[in-house]
């Protein structure tokens, strides 16, 4: 089935019509799948050395009392250089999930717009949302039809997080190059500078955390990574450009405005100094 | 050996056919309001639904054969998704729809042994009433440019004249919901009675305009509750008593 058989009179094609699944992914590699990221021929050979792409970098994700935040520093990198200091990272996946991307820009910008779709084509056809397990698995599927990709040097590794309707919690999920799901505990880190932050994360998440106290962890975590990972970048109070950090709980999916990662900044920085005791250094 | 049968004959048989099929459905009402476009009908199911949502800006309503239509709604949902990833949100309209729609009715009808049982109404809500968009949709895929409201199913042609004389430019959604629960409950035409239609028992949902992006949203449970007529306090019984006055138009807030 191609879009060859689409009839001359103009009627919508029997792909359309055809009772089935609900997903959009399917719908897609059946009827035009071309259009699906990881269904494109690519030139033999080991070329994406040479490529220089856009590359985003760290996204941290913790859970707290009623939720889970997720937070992703704005810069991309190509090579040595800065491709982006304002790029965007966090999305939403759907009213009660949230998606961060960390690996080649451009492709992960793509295969988190087939996400959304994805999820929102099911929720339209279906009348109802799918499970949280649900769509981390959709993800896992759209993950691992990019092996191909990855494998090339392109990879993209994505960090879900959403509100569980059913258990009432935050929950999170990390993934690889391969489409493994691998549910995470308390919190995770992805991308560059993920090893810093979940030091940081490590150190200064607890039971209990209230959504503000999260926030603050959050930017931590991320100003941890940028302190040390060349290609995570801090928040830049001169731009006013910040994190930008999500909060996903009973009430869905909210942005967190940059005047509250303004002063959550202005918290982490202020401890620090308080903790130095006026010592510059 | 087969018998002759003029095209003209053929025609309206089918005709007839879907019109018969259509009939024997309960009707939709569907009108605009200030800030949006208000879909309601009889349907006691909580699952099986008439109205449904497209795409961001665009609903669906239906009424004839449950199968049938709901092949086209997703049918629909599948067209507009597809359109919005290979281009952009803003380019899925419901005029593309409607004509994908169109030809899609008009070739069964006219190639198949049996014409589609449906007729369908697509609405897509602009920034402002006067960019609103609602078509209607025959079994033979005619379609309608209406404007304000539109009724569809049996008895149709009875329901339009008392929605016409209710009906008036900015309109809240109260009144409208007013309006058109009193349109749904009107005596039938073989001597029954005027009924009181209850929520339960009702299908209600909106076209939302100042919603950010996705503009559907049902009204059911307390939310249609409070906005029945009768119910919501002294304030709400008056303000639906307005409605019934043509003319008396009050602007939206």
């Amino acid at each position: 089935m191609s879009r060859t058989d689409a009839n001359p009179s103009g009627r919508l094609p029997d792909a359309f019509t055809t009772p089935g699944t609900a997903s959009f992914v399917d719908f897609l590699s059946s009827y035009a799948p071309e259009l699906l990221p990881g269904n494109r021929a690519l030139p033999a050979g080991s070329w994406a050395a040479e490529l220089s792409a856009p590359h985003g970098t760290t996204i941290v994700a913790l859970v707290y009392e009623g939720g889970v935040v997720m937070a992703g520093d704005r810069r991309a990198t190509m090579g040595s250089m800065i491709a982006s200091r304002s790029i965007e990272k966090v999305f939403p996946a759907d009213e009660y999930s949230a998606v961060g991307i960390a690996g080649t820009a451009g492709l992960a910008v793509e295969l988190v717009r087939l996400f959304q779709l994805e999820l929102e084509h099911y929720e339209k056809i279906e009348g109802s949302l799918l499970s949280l397990d649900g769509k981390a698995n959709r993800l896992a599927t759209i993950i691992r039809s990019q092996l191909g990709l990855a494998l090339q040097g392109l990879a993209v590794v994505p960090l879900f997080g959403g509100y569980d309707l059913d258990r009432a919690t935050g929950r999170i999920f990390s993934y690889d190059v391969t489409g493994g799901r691998y549910e995470e505990h308390d919190h995770h880190a992805v991308g560059s500078g993920s090893v810093f932050a979940r030091g940081s994360l490590k150190k200064r998440w607890r039971p209990g955390l209230d959504e503000v106290g999260a926030v603050a962890v959050a930017v931590e975590a991320l100003m941890d990574a940028a302190d040390d990972d060349s290609a995570t970048g801090g928040p830049d109070a001169e731009r006013a450009i910040y994190p930008v950090v999500a909060t996903v709980g009973a009430g869905g999916y909210r942005r967190v405005p940059d005047g509250d990662l303004a002063a959550a900044t202005d918290g982490v920085l202020a401890a620090r100094r308080a903790a130095r005791g006026g010592d510059p250094r | 050996m087969p018998f002759y049968v003029s095209p003209e004959q053929l025609m309206k048989d089918r005709a007839d056919y879907a019109r018969k099929g259509i009939s024997r459905g309960r009707s939709v009402v569907v009108l605009q309001y200030d800030e949006g476009v208000l879909f309601a009908t009889e349907n006691p199911s909580r699952a099986l639904h008439k109205v449904s949502e497209i795409y961001d800006r665009i609903a669906f309503a239906a009424v004839g054969k449950y199968n049938e239509f709901e092949n086209l709604r997703v049918a629909g949902v599948r067209y507009a998704d597809l359109r919005g990833y290979s281009y952009d949100r803003v380019d899925v309209t419901a005029r593309g729809l409607a004509n994908a729609y169109a030809q899609t009715l008009g070739t069964v009808f006219t190639t198949e042994s049996k014409p589609l049982e449906v007729e369908l109404v697509v609405v897509e809500v602009g920034s402002e009433p006067a960019t609103d968009q609602i078509y209607r949709l025959s079994y033979d895929g005619s379609v309608a440019d209406e404007h304000g409201w539109v009724v569809m199913g049996g008895q149709a042609e009875r329901l339009a004249s008392v929605l016409g004389d209710g009906w008036h430019a900015g309109m809240t959604l109260r009144d409208a919901l007013a309006l058109a629960v009193r349109v749904l409950g009107t005596a039938t035409d073989d001597g029954g009675k005027p009924r009181t239609l209850e929520a339960t028992g009702l299908e209600v949902g909106v076209l939302d305009r100042t919603r950010p992006r996705r503009a559907f949203r049902r009204l059911t449970g307390p939310a249609l509750e409070g906005l029945m007529p009768g119910k919501g306090g002294a304030h709400a019984a008056e303000r639906s008593g307005v409605a019934d006055e043509p003319g008396d138009a009050t602007p939206a807030p």
